[in-house]
């Protein structure tokens, strides 16, 4: 917060505000720059990357929609489910997929409560990442359903069975209403955060059918302040709602599993190390993306070094987090005295047949974000694109080792058995990869990846600062100069 | 009849926030500002009051609450109760994360829709533009004649624009709007 002082002879000058506001932009942009810096992506032709991207991620997309078709027209059994397994990737993928929009929503609520600027020019792209990663997730639970046309059962709606409604008790009915909720907020929270940007893209538009697909889309705003300052209220207000809402929604994916008796599930600890869980993941994603994108779209200006820097320190945070909830699970196995609760954690998942996924989910999960103590790596783009990618990696396998290791050996021998997915279990997880990046990359063509208005506030600050410094300064000078005569006279 | 301003540009937001500032004290009354970001000491500046929104907040998220619990409690105990796993029918505990998350859907949805109606936004609402490039980089300070006549003893626009430009603004021009 910074005071403005207008230099007048008559007032004494103020002490200088020895604190520099930290400079999350690179250079000096102008407010006219920052516009033309963002819009660029959207205004030209993309460049051969984009086209290469885009045509990788659209065939995964083609390839898993037609698996999903197959799968309507077959049914489940083409998947690798059986009598012991009877969740396996589907369940996996989607817990993996929300957990990865925790990040977005994170940088766009909890750190505007904190008021960290750095979430200023990453925060659009995380938000939309969100969206889509909460997309993917919702596909799954309703493609697993059986009957994906009667998907619409899941909600409480009047019917002619009674009517009956859904069982309010159930951990899978709380995640429809907190999945749901999720997509809703943080998709009116990402549009209303753009609703200036495309006024501005609105009124830069040459062509007659842009500006009017843009009129339609910025609600007629026009920059006043009478509306800003509400509109800013309002940004906080929801912030405050989507914070709690964030921690809610991967705590009650988790007791899809905790309030289940299956050692390995149940468990207290599973939602503040699903959050935790949730938010490593989602910012893993948010790191590979931006990585890229920075690159590809020569936006090095504006999502900078130190932005990645920030990101790495949360992953180091989260890592951390995820490692102890780790141990503690292990430990409680080892100290609660139960036999299966043991067998889970000591027998099968340190040395039974999925021992490999449980070594990479604690390779990656526990062990990589370690790295990140050191600040050479921190600054390396390589090592922290690695990084990033292997989080992901390790994420999916965490939810793997939950869900598959502890159904696959549960109370009975008898019941014993084993997941081996089928092509079509990698190819809708594939599928699914290819509609969050087509997503992704159709976003960051032909909308605004960089919250313009808010880094020109971070910008116009700054420089109003620097302004204020530097006319102190003249005065100062002048003063002195003027006392100095006055001594000589 | 059409309403006929005054619009003073700026480049700078510090120069805007003299100027409006400047204008206050002569005991006039701002139309409007803008700007194309929010500028924090402006609210202040411009006198604007505390707005009223959180309260929209408030009766969305206490319209869900009640709702959620409502109709939780309607279905499993009125309406058709069940018995699964013997759990009673009026389980309210593990009503609460519906409620909870019904809470923040009203409380948002609500709230965003106060905001809409509040500033008059609508899909496809023509944009009233005062000042040109207010969506980029230009600040505008935007004074209405009607306002300036109000206000018992005010000086006339020259000696507004007098001071306009004292502050530090790059152009000043009239302008008519409906």
């Amino acid at each position: 917060m910074i005071t403005v002082w207008y230099p007048s002879r008559s007032q004494p000058a103020p002490e200088t505000p020895r604190l520099p506001l930290p400079r999350w932009v690179e250079g000096h942009p102008s407010l006219r720059e920052i516009t033309d810096d963002v819009l660029r992506p959207m205004e030209g032709l993309p460049g051969r990357a984009w086209w290469i991207c885009f045509a990788l991620s659209a065939a995964a997309l083609t390839m898993g929609l037609s698996m999903i078709g197959y799968l309507f027209y077959k049914g489940i059994g083409i998947w690798g489910e059986n009598n012991s397994v009877g969740w396996a990737f589907d369940i996996t993928n989607f817990v993996f997929w929300v957990g990865i929009g925790h990040a977005g929503t994170l940088i766009s609520a909890i750190l505007l409560l904190f008021q960290q600027q750095w979430r200023t020019s990453i925060n659009r792209s995380a938000e939309a990442m969100t969206i889509f990663a909460v997309m993917c997730a919702g596909l799954f639970p309703a493609i697993h359903v059986g009957r994906p046309w009667l998907a619409f059962w899941l909600f409480p709606y009047p019917n002619q069975r009674g009517p009956l409604w859904v069982n309010f008790r159930s951990p899978l009915v709380w995640d429809v209403f907190a999945v749901s909720t999720y997509f809703t907020i943080s998709l009116v929270f990402w549009y209303l955060g753009m609703i200036p940007d495309l006024a501005t893209i609105r009124d830069r538009a040459t062509n007659r059918v842009r500006k009017l697909i843009f009129r339609v889309l910025s609600l007629g705003w026009n920059g006043s302040h009478r509306t800003w300052s509400r509109y800013e209220i309002v940004s906080l207000l929801l912030a405050g709602l989507a914070t709690p809402l964030v921690v809610s929604v991967h705590s009650v994916v988790s007791m899809d599993f905790a309030t289940a008796v299956l050692p390995g599930w149940h468990s207290t600890i599973f939602p503040p190390y699903f959050v935790a869980g949730a938010i490593y993941s989602g910012f893993g994603m948010v790191m590979t993306l931006l990585i890229i994108t920075r690159k590809t779209m020569n936006l090095e200006r504006y999502i900078t070094m130190r932005h990645l820097e920030a990101m790495s320190k949360v992953l180091l945070l989260t890592g951390s987090i995820v490692a102890y909830a780790y141990l503690t699970e292990f430990f409680s196995a080892w100290y609660g005295g139960n036999i299966y609760e043991r067998y889970t954690f000591l027998s099968n998942r340190l040395a039974g047949p999925y021992a490999w996924c449980f070594g990479i989910m604690v390779l990656c999960n526990a062990l990589t974000p370690q790295m990140f103590w050191f600040k050479q790596i921190r600054g390396s783009l390589a090592a922290l694109f690695v990084a990033s990618i292997l989080v992901n990696i390790g994420m999916w396998f965490e939810r793997f080792v939950i869900i598959v290791l502890s159904l696959h050996r549960a109370f009975l021998p008898s019941e014993w058995g084993m997941f081996i997915p089928t092509i079509y279990d990698v190819g809708i997880l594939i599928g699914s990869f290819g509609l969050f990046f087509t997503c992704f990359l159709i976003f960051i063509r032909v909308l605004p990846m960089i919250a313009m208005w808010e880094v020109k506030g971070l910008v116009g600050e700054h420089s109003a600062h620097h302004r204020l410094l530097s006319n102190m300064r003249t005065l100062r000078a002048d003063r002195e100069e003027e006392t100095r005569e006055a001594a000589c006279a | 009849m059409p309403r006929r301003f005054l619009v003073a540009y700026f480049r700078e937001e510090e120069s805007l926030l003299t100027a409006v500032r400047a204008v206050r004290a002569m005991g006039l009354k701002v139309y409007d500002v803008f700007a194309p970001y929010p500028i924090h000491q402006l609210s202040a500046a411009m006198g604007i009051r505390k707005s009223r929104l959180p309260l929209a907040t408030l009766f969305g998220a206490l319209t869900g609450l009640l709702v959620a619990i409502g109709f939780q409690f309607y279905a499993n105990v009125l309406d058709w109760p069940l018995n699964v796993g013997g759990k009673p029918d009026n389980s309210t505990l593990a009503f609460i994360p519906i409620t909870f998350e019904l809470t923040i859907l009203f409380g948002g949805l609500i709230t965003v829709a106060a905001l809409l109606l509040r500033t008059r936004l609508f899909p496809g609402k023509q944009e009233n533009l005062l000042a040109e490039g207010v969506t980029d980089d230009v600040f505008a300070l935007v004074l209405r004649r009607s306002d300036l006549r109000v206000v018992a003893g005010a000086p006339w626009p020259t000696d507004v624009r007098k001071v306009l430009d004292a502050c530090g603004a790059d152009d000043i021009c009239e302008t008519e709007s409906q």
